[in-house]
């Protein structure tokens, strides 16, 4: 299982200390058709810019908990990894990008219809986010009703 | 911290009718904060899915995740551990794999 003995001493002190959030009820949702017929958005938390897109402000207090919107059909190789936190290797997404945002495996999903369809947007944030009320509040609503909008049905979650 | 953004973010879609999976590095952080669906996986961060340029132990990671999120019935939140195993056949017979391995 993964754990913190990855992570320098102060991060492990940090992390043990940090209040988590609890989410409380739970909230869920049913799967209304089955995965073969059903739209699938990506959301990455690596902190993945396309060129042009402003990268994300390492100098806000707490994190940035803004999102940019990804188009299915980037190419990987076009994806800016802005990440801040020094605490992971950074060579492997560097490399390949699919390994945190994996645009080809879904895809590729869809070719095969494991998935009916992937969305013609996903979303990348940074998870840099130590106080997340601005994210829980505005953005991560702000994420959802784009992609309510654009009828997906199911989500992947990623993080770094 | 990673961790616990794609917990919360997969809450707020959940409520807006967005069935979620998440993966996530860390299980304790799952524990605490409870996403609706989670896969906690062994890998170290900054390798969410496993491995660059392999694609079938990339698709290994996301079939699992997929099949938590086919998942029914359950009580929320779901958490469920990543095997060896899991996920495996899926490029090569296209299958939907087991959800439990054996």
């Amino acid at each position: 299982m993964g754990d913190t003995s990855e992570f320098s001493l102060a991060i492990r002190l940090f992390l043990r200390a940090y209040p988590w959030r609890r989410i409380d009820p739970v909230p869920w949702a049913p799967l209304k058709k089955p995965l073969s017929q059903s739209r699938l958005a990506l959301v990455s938390t690596a902190g993945m810019v396309l060129p042009g897109q402003p990268r994300f402000d390492e100098t806000i207090k707490g994190g940035d908990c803004s999102f940019r919107e990804i188009p299915a059909a980037t190419v990987p190789g076009q994806l800016v990894d802005t990440h801040r936190s020094e605490s992971f290797d950074h060579r492997g997404v560097q490399s390949d990008p699919n390994l945190a945002f994996p645009l080809e495996r879904v895809l590729e999903l869809a070719a095969r219809g494991r998935i009916g369809s992937v969305n013609d947007r996903h979303l990348s944030f940074m998870g840099s986010i130590t106080a997340p009320g601005r994210l829980t509040r505005d953005s991560a609503p702000a994420a959802a009703a784009l992609l309510v909008a654009d009828e997906v049905d199911v989500a992947l979650l990623v993080p770094v | 911290m990673c961790n616990q953004a794609v917990c919360l973010v997969a809450a707020e879609f959940e409520r807006r009718g967005i069935r979620t999976v998440a993966l996530v590095l860390l299980r304790e952080v799952a524990e605490r904060v409870r996403p609706p669906r989670a896969l906690a996986l062994p890998f170290p961060h900054g390798y969410p899915l496993d491995a660059p340029g392999e694609p079938a132990r990339q698709h290994a990671v996301i079939e699992a995740a997929l099949q938590v999120l086919e998942r029914e019935p359950a009580t929320p939140p779901l958490l469920v551990d990543w095997a060896n195993g899991m996920g495996a056949g899926s490029m090569v017979s296209g299958s939907q794999g087991t959800a439990s391995p054996t």
